[in-house]
Formats: C-alpha cells, structure tokens, sequence
C-alpha cells in the first residue's frame, strides 16, 4: 500500500468522475496529436516535393539569388563541372549525396508565330536523367509518386510547358488539352496587299508548316552577350503546375538546349549545381562542408550555397503556419485539460475532507496530503496520455486506410489523406507530457488547499 | 509521570464578530495507563479539551505537555510526526478509509511511523486477533457492520503502540449492546497494552468503568474524580 495505490484506488472511487475526466483527456490527445499529424504529413509532403523538384541545396555564383533572374547570364558558374567533381569525390560530402546535377533558370519569350501569340516565360534546363533519379527521394515513406519527366528520351530540341503556356500559345489541340476554349480575335485591320517582291522574300525565307498533330514553339532569350537568340523546340507535354502564375509561364528544357540559348557556341555555364541529399537532416553538416570547400578548393569563383527554404519561402511559411496553429491547439486543449482535471480533484478534496482530517490526526504531514492528490492527478496524467495516445493511432490508422484525398497548396495532383502519428514519437512524448504535466498544475490548488486544512475544521466536515 | 498535563489552559473561537470562549482555565493531569473519560452537556468543551490533548488543535494561552513534551513550540511537521508516535484516535464516524482493506487501515499508522514490513504484519496480526476480526483482515470497511467498524478503528489506533489514545464519543453511533462491547474491549485493551485512553461520553455506564472522570460544564472542570488504579488497589 504506497502513496500511487492509494491515489489509483481513490480514483476508482468515483469512476464516472475519473471516467468524465479521462474522456477529456483523451478528446484533448486525440486532437491534438490527429491535427498535429496531419500538419506534420503536409510539412513533409510539401518539403518531399521540393526536394524532389530543387534538391536541398543549390551550389550558384554570389548574388544570383538576388540579382540573377534578371540576368542568369551573368550570373553563371563557369566550371560548374568542377564543382561537381569536387562535391562528389569529397570524402565528407559524397555520402550524403544524391544526387548532384547542374541546371539553368532563365527568362525569354515564347511564342506561336502561327498563331501570332506570344508570352514571357521562366525556362529551366535541366538534366533529365539526374531529374529522375530525384524524383524518387521520399526519405519519409510518403504516399507520393512521382512520374519520370516527359523529356525522357527525348530529343534536344523538346520541351515541356505548363498548360497555362500551351492555353496562351494556342497549343492547347496538338497537345490534347481539355477545356482550352479558342480565343477569339479581333479582325486585324485590313490594308493594301504587300508589294509582290516582298511576298516572294517571305515565301522565301517561310519555314514549312509544322504538322497539326506537332506543336512547336519559338524561343526567344537574351545570351551573354545580350543579343536575342532564338531557338525552335519541339512541345512533347504540357504538365499543370502548381501555382497558376508559374503554370502560365513555365518551360523546362533539356539542360544543353538552355545553354545553347544563354552561351551559345561559347563555353556553357549553369546557373546552379543542384545537391540531393540522401537526408534532409544532412543539411547542416552538408552547408557546413561547402563552406569549406567554397573557401579553399572552390574558392577560384565567388560562388555561395542556398538550401531549399531560403528558395523555397513558402515551405517556411506553411511550416511557421502550422506550428502557430499547432501551439494554439494545444494552448487550449492544455486549458481545458487543466479546468477539467482542476474541477476533479477540488470535488474529491471537498468529498475527502473528513478523511483529510483523519489522515493529518493520525501523523501525516501537509506534503503528505499534498503528495496524495498531487499523486492522483499524475496518475490521472498518465492513464490519460495513454490512452489518449493509444486512440490517436487508433484514429490516424482509420483515416489513413479511409481512402481520403486532397489536393495539398502547389501541387498538381489529389495525394492520399494521411495522418502521421505512428513513427512521430517527439510528438506523441510531448503530448503525452504536456497532459501529464497540465494535470499535475491542475491538482497543485486543491492540493494545496487539502494541506492547509485545520484538522478540527477537516474532521467536522460532514 | 503523567502522560498529559494541561496548565491554565484557554481556547476561545472567534465565530463572526462573537468571541466565545471554550476552554477556561483548564488544568488538568491525565495519568498513565489511565481509562479516563470526559463528560459533560453538549457544548461544554469536551471535543475541544480532546482536540487539544490529541495536538490537533492549539490553545489561545497556557500549556500543553504530552509525554512529557511541551507541543506548542512544534513545527507542523514534528507535531505530525509526534502525534504519529504517541497518540492513537478513535471517532464517533469511525473513520477509516474506505479504499483500503480493514488490514490496510490498521497498517496506515504504521506505516506512517516507519515501522519496518515484518513488524507492521506481525503486529497487524495481534491487533486484529485481539479486537476479534481477523477474519474480515480482506475486507473494506464498506462491507462491515458499526461494531465492526470501531473494533479495526481501535486497532488502528493502537497500532503505532502510542502513549494516547483518544477517542471522541466512540459509542455514539453504536446500539447500546455494540456500544457496551466496545467499551469492555476498550478496557480490555487499554488493560493488556497499558495505554492511557481519554474518550468524551455523556454514557453513565462508560462513567462507571471509568478510572478517572473529568466533568466539564461551559468550559470549566466542575469536578475530577478518580479512582485508585489496579495496581495502586492491589
């Protein structure tokens, strides 16, 4: 018979009480560690898509984060294929890596000169094979699959757009995009017919209709030098994006066409060396090594390394949303926790108070009471915090076999609805504590107020 | 030497803005191995001249020394523990607590006075043997009958073998026949364990077996007798 027995008995006491105030408990878990699961599943979706798509990190010359989408061909990494090397054979950073690839960002026009249309867009040349080799990272076991580029296997001159490109561009019938309405034109005003011999130069220097089922565009960049350059791609897909802003002006490329257009017969550039690593918690030790090796091996261009939430603002947002509402949640669910097992206690130290009375007449001390109730409530704490983490996997499970979907902020795709609690044990321990604890402060008043009783005034108490 | 001695004793209640003083001057000595008994009209002073004695409560002037230590200057602390030691209580409501067995209600004292495991059984054991319910040991208080129920509040306060044994009209919510089997084992055991025992009664047969009988009336000793205990009569 200890102290714990006897809190555990005087539970058992009342068990409609205990049982009311478990149930609250548990609510209060559930809730708790349910949102906190799905919020935590978001966060991980949403960095899996970025490092699958941008990699964790991104080696560029000093400044381009800033300056450079005005200009990549300034702001590009000459010997980009040394820093590759360099990364890969490094005895420190080659096993955290996944993969390292070069790519070019940059900004040009593209138009349909069939359709006399034409737009700003964002191209990105990229590598397609190290492209699809990190498409496959999901370090944490996510329900995400995505699809090999659609320039795989593809010519020189192909490119993929969003359909957004393709609406404006009227590509929207070679590529078999639903709902494209056709844009009706305004009658171009009529004028005198061309001279005969300028007729004949254009018919001239006319390329030949491309095939209808064949959609082509012509793009337009400035090279280093600032001289426009053009180049004719071959469309071969065109894939929604995320955001519909960067869906109207997307273009990726294969890296060589790019380079093609930046530096022309020069020799090619990258705007970035994108680093994979095998796991985001490498990040740290990663940045650390290059710095190093920016200043010592690498140290021939002025180049600095950016992770993925400095290029990625809106992962830090949904992040630093999710915890604020994750700490409100449990703010509240820690208060209502606290009244609920405040209430408990007072009403059993009110029930208890001849037997208060009893136990101090026969020797035990005030923090003998105090440990009594305080003891109680931990006890509660505890059985609460189990259960209420054992009914939260119960309902992750549920919902995770449920067969829900959603569409997550930036992706293109329903993904399963998940909730990750299983595996989360930071979280499930601090849930588990903050209950604890919250009920343990719940029972320090009564506590407090059961030691403080007059013996005499306890024991008339009836 | 005597196992209480109360000098000018006085405890006045402040009840709103009414004084109304409960105790006056009392001196009084109870002595050792002792059945003495408190009597007196209701509202005379007797449960506070107990409380008192027991050091659950504090006067507003003179002295109180049990077992030969004045209580008034003891922490909190040290009172709880000396009335640990020395004194045992036995209630009108019995008391006991209703989630431990009748075994683990005589074992609470104990356990309070750190008397080792083996000890506490071995004396478990006698107690309940001797108040004649060792049979119920596994049972809760809720499953025994009023008699019952003082016989293992008796041994629970005899259990730390204290000095003391106070016990607040003990019979009050007893029928006349349980209530006179308690007071023959109370004698009994006070007897056998040559404990000193002070109960409060208005019970003229408790009076009767009474060593020595205190009589209070508004909060003042009218008159002490007592009689020659055993050994002085042998």
């Amino acid at each position: 018979m200890r102290t714990m027995s006897l809190a555990m008995r005087n539970l058992l006491r009342n068990r409609r009480r205990s049982l009311t105030t478990l149930l609250a408990m548990v609510i209060g878990a559930v809730t708790i560690l349910v949102f906190g699961g799905y919020a935590r599943n978001i966060v991980l979706s949403l960095q899996t898509s970025y490092v699958m798509r941008g990699g964790h990190l991104q080696i560029q010359r000093k400044d381009y984060f800033l300056y450079g989408s005005g200009n990549p061909a300034a702001y590009g990494i000459a010997d980009y294929q040394h820093v590759i090397d360099v990364v890969t054979h490094d005895p420190v950073l080659a096993p955290m890596l996944a993969v390292a690839t070069p790519s070019i960002f940059l900004g040009g026009i593209a138009g349909n000169f069939e359709a006399s249309v034409s737009r700003t867009i964002i191209g990105t040349g990229l590598v397609v094979a190290d492209r699809n080799r990190m498409r496959h990272w999901n370090d944490y076991g996510l329900w995400l699959n995505l699809p090999d580029s659609a320039l795989t296997g593809t010519a020189e001159d192909a490119v993929v757009i969003g359909k957004g490109v393709a609406r404006v561009l009227e590509l929207c019938e070679p590529l078999k995009i639903e709902n494209c309405p056709k844009r009706v034109k305004k009658e171009l005003a009529t004028g005198a017919p061309a001279p005969a011999d300028v007729t004949a130069l254009a018919a001239l220097e006319a390329r030949p209709a491309a095939p209808r089922d064949e959609a082509r565009i012509e793009l337009l960049a400035a090279n280093v030098h600032g001289a426009p350059n053009v180049a004719s791609l071959h469309v071969v897909k065109a894939e929604r994006q995320g955001f519909k802003e960067y869906d109207d002006m997307f273009v990726g490329m294969h890296l060589k066409q790019a380079q093609r257009l930046l530096y022309g017969e020069e020799k090619p550039q990258a705007t970035a060396v994108v680093l994979q690593l095998v796991h985001t918690s490498q990040i740290p030790a990663a940045k650390a090594r290059l710095a190093e090796l920016l200043s010592t091996t690498l140290k021939a261009e002025p180049l600095e390394v950016q992770d993925f939430e400095a290029l990625n603002p809106f992962y830090g947002q949904a992040v630093g949303m999710f915890a604020a509402i994750f700490s409100f949640m449990a703010v509240l669910i820690g208060a209502i926790v606290l009244f609920t097992v405040g209430n408990t206690m007072s009403m059993a130290v009110m029930e208890r108070t001849a037997e208060i009375g009893t136990l101090r007449a026969m020797g035990l001390r005030r923090s003998g009471i105090r440990r009594l109730f305080m003891n109680e409530a931990l006890v509660l704490g505890m059985i609460g915090a189990a259960a209420g983490v054992a009914a939260a996997l119960v309902v992750a499970w549920l919902v995770n076999h449920a067969g829900l979907t959603w569409l997550p902020p930036g992706q293109v795709d329903p993904v399963p609805l998940t909730v990750r609690v299983w595996g989360e044990t930071r979280m499930m321990v601090g849930t588990a504590l903050l209950l604890v604890v919250v009920a343990i402060i719940s029972a320090w008043w009564p506590a407090r107020r059961a030691a403080r009783m007059l013996i005499v005034d306890a024991l008339r108490h009836v | 030497m005597n196992v209480v001695t109360l000098n000018h004793i006085g405890r006045t209640y402040h009840l709103d803005a009414v004084d109304v003083p409960a105790l006056v001057d009392i001196n009084l000595e109870i002595r050792p191995d002792c059945f003495t008994v408190i009597s007196g009209p209701s509202g005379s002073g007797k449960t506070t001249l107990l409380n008192l004695i027991g050091c659950i409560d504090q006067p507003d002037s003179g002295e109180v020394v049990v077992a030969g230590e004045p209580v008034q200057k003891m922490s909190d602390d040290a009172l709880s523990d000396f009335r640990a030691r020395h004194i045992g209580f036995i209630f009108q409501n019995f008391n006991l607590l209703p989630v431990l067995t009748v075994e683990e209600n005589v074992e609470y004292p104990l356990l309070l006075a750190r008397v080792p495991a083996a000890e506490r059984r071995r004396r478990i054991a006698e107690l309940l043997e001797a108040v004649g319910i060792a049979d119920k040991a596994r049972n809760f208080p809720g499953q025994l009958s009023g008699g019952q129920r003082q016989r293992v509040a008796i041994a629970r306060a005899l259990a730390p073998a204290p000095n003391l044994v106070l016990a607040d009209e003990p019979t009050a919510n007893l029928d006349s026949h349980t209530g006179a089997a308690i007071i023959a084992l109370m004698r009994e055991m006070q007897r056998e364990l040559h404990v000193s025992f002070v109960f409060s009664s208005h019970d003229p047969k408790v009076m009767a077996e009474a060593d020595d009988a205190v009589l209070i009336r508004d909060g003042r000793i009218e008159d002490i007798v007592r009689r020659p205990l055993q050994e002085e009569a042998a």
